[in-house]
């Protein structure tokens, strides 16, 4: 049989192919003003045409210095700053460092004030997650549901207001338990939103669970396994969402949270899809847990007794919570002044950020966006 | 563990617990090597964090603090090591990649040196910026006047 190929005598067959687009990879830059960054990221991409090599984060843009002003303030007076760390999760990091804090003073909050706490902190969650989900979906392309998920947030939002008159750095915990008593009618307007709001997430699952685009927009996408999310210290439903059944609520559990009856969900193949998955699954369950604190509510006192100036005794401790995002850590030294030693936070957006580069590497530059959306980071706790 | 770890290392470890945590109290030479039995043998798969503390009145002013949780076992342990000004701390981004960035924050706010690190660089603060701002001698007004004139055209960024 004649060789096809033999007339042909200027191709060389055995090169490699080659254009003049291969010459070089593409660096491009994202950010620091980039809708889809959720704050001030700034990310360095190199491409090979649209798949991503690699990329390198630069961060720093909204650095106020929170760890450098607590060492200057007193225990009380640095309570509200950590409510401008993760913002959208206030009501989470106050109840780490109160905690924190109580630990260091050997003080218990009562049993109320702890109830109080689980209520107001699961709300969050759920505010924080409905923020994640609306924001992420209109990165991907579905507009809609951002308006449904920032309608219901405002619920949330009405009672926080309600409760203590802020809506989003709440401030709503002391040292010590709760400052404000329950308003009149706060147990009903809980259990109003949690009967309102079931079907609301049947509402967003319609929207997207079985959307086509959706699907083939998130499946396969920043795929992590479970091995690589703990050398990479990556903690919440990015983790579990890679198999790993680890939540801090269960594993060393704090405030009221061994008392009620909720289970961890997780993912299989920790993609896009699995994030999304395993936080509307975490909704649930954490309406779960409100309404089993609604109804257990204890009366009773909901402060300690906490001296008027807080000297806690020469020592450190490391406490964490599990906050929407991950494992909030705060390392609090005291040289038994009125003012910390030093406080160190671990953020939970920080650590999880670092797993991006891993999480795009081979992806298209569109999935880069949808993985800083599953990440689900907040700029102003990467950055303190 | 700890009678494993005090065989090993002798007078140089102290094992002590406050509140009820555990905190391992080394002497920096061994550090690194005590860091790694904890990875490789005692099974602490997770890094939680890396941070430093800054006394500035004692002989070797930094502690350097790792803490670390073990998924299998479900526990804490806190590592902590006195290192002098200018003293090089052995990285442990080989045993936990999640240490990379942990280790440029100290490394930016303290200016503690990490040996080994494949790219030691400031990570919150820019790259140009002079001091490091959790040292006890940086005060809280402070700034890098000249970075901030230069950068973004200010007369002072106060």
């Amino acid at each position: 049989m004649n060789d096809p190929t033999s007339g042909v005598s200027h191709l060389d067959f055995d090169a490699k192919e080659s254009t003049f687009l291969d010459a070089s990879e593409l660096i491009i830059n994202m950010g620091p003003q980039h809708p889809a960054t959720h704050g001030v990221l700034r990310v360095i991409l190199k491409l090979d045409g649209e798949k991503v090599m690699g990329l390198e984060c630069v961060i720093g843009y909204l650095h106020r210095g929170v760890e450098k002003i607590a060492e200057n303030r007193t225990y009380a007076m640095f309570n509200p700053y950590v409510d401008r760390m993760d913002y959208v999760a206030a009501v989470s990091n106050g109840l780490g460092y109160c905690e924190a804090v109580e630990k260091l003073l050997n003080v218990e909050a009562s049993p109320r004030a702890k109830y109080i706490r689980v209520i107001l902190t699961e709300l969050n969650r759920i505010a924080s997650h409905q923020l994640w989900l609306g924001t992420h979906a209109l990165d991907i392309g579905a507009m809609t549901p951002l308006f449904y998920t920032f309608r219901d947030r405002e619920e949330i939002l009405k009672i926080f207001e309600k409760y203590c008159g802020a809506r989003l750095t709440t401030h709503a915990f002391r040292i010590g338990g709760c400052q404000y008593e329950t308003y009149d009618g706060f147990e009903q307007d809980v259990r109003n939103f949690l009967d309102f709001f079931a079907p609301k997430i049947d509402e967003y699952e319609e929207l997207l669970t079985t959307n086509r685009i959706w699907v083939q927009r998130t499946r396969d996408v920043g795929v992590i396994s479970g091995k690589d999310c703990i050398a990479l210290g990556v903690t919440g439903p990015v983790l579990r969402a890679s198999g790993v059944k680890w939540d801090l609520r269960k594993a060393q559990p704090y405030a009221a949270y061994k008392e009620f009856d909720f289970e961890i969900p997780v993912g299989t193949k920790g993609d896009t899809y699995d994030r999304y998955l395993v936080r509307m699954a975490e909704m649930r369950q954490s309406m779960r847990i409100i309404r089993q604190a609604v109804d257990g509510l204890p009366s009773g006192p909901i402060m300690a007794k906490v001296p008027k100036v807080l000297k806690p005794p020469v020592g450190e401790i490391y406490h964490s919570i599990e906050a929407p995002k991950g494992e909030l850590g705060y390392f609090i030294v005291s040289d038994g002044s009125t003012q910390p030693y030093r406080v160190r936070v671990r953020p939970p957006s920080f650590v999880n950020l670092q797993a991006l580069d891993l999480m795009c590497k081979d992806q298209l530059v569109a999935d880069v966006i949808a993985v800083i959306g599953t990440l689900d980071i907040v700029l102003g706790e990467v950055d303190r | 563990m700890v009678e494993g770890l005090k065989r090993r290392f002798g007078t140089g470890l102290e094992a002590l617990t406050y509140l009820g945590q555990n905190y391992l109290q080394v002497e920096g030479a061994i550090a690194g090597e005590l860091l790694h039995i904890l990875c490789e043998e005692e099974q602490f798969d997770y890094c939680v964090d890396i941070t430093a503390l800054h006394y500035p009145k004692r002989e070797r002013p930094f502690d350097v603090i790792w803490i670390l949780y073990s998924f299998p076992k479900n526990e804490r342990v806190r590592v902590k090591a006195q290192f002098a000004d200018g003293a090089p701390v052995q990285s442990v981004v080989s045993l936990w990649p999640t240490a990379n960035w942990l280790e440029r924050e100290v490394f930016d706010m303290f200016g503690i040196r990490f040996e080994g690190h494949p790219d030691l660089k400031r990570i919150l603060l820019p790259d140009g910026w002079k001091g490091h701002p959790l040292r006890k001698d940086y005060g809280i007004l402070q700034q890098d006047q000249e970075w901030v004139q230069i950068n973004l055209g200010i007369e002072s960024g106060q």
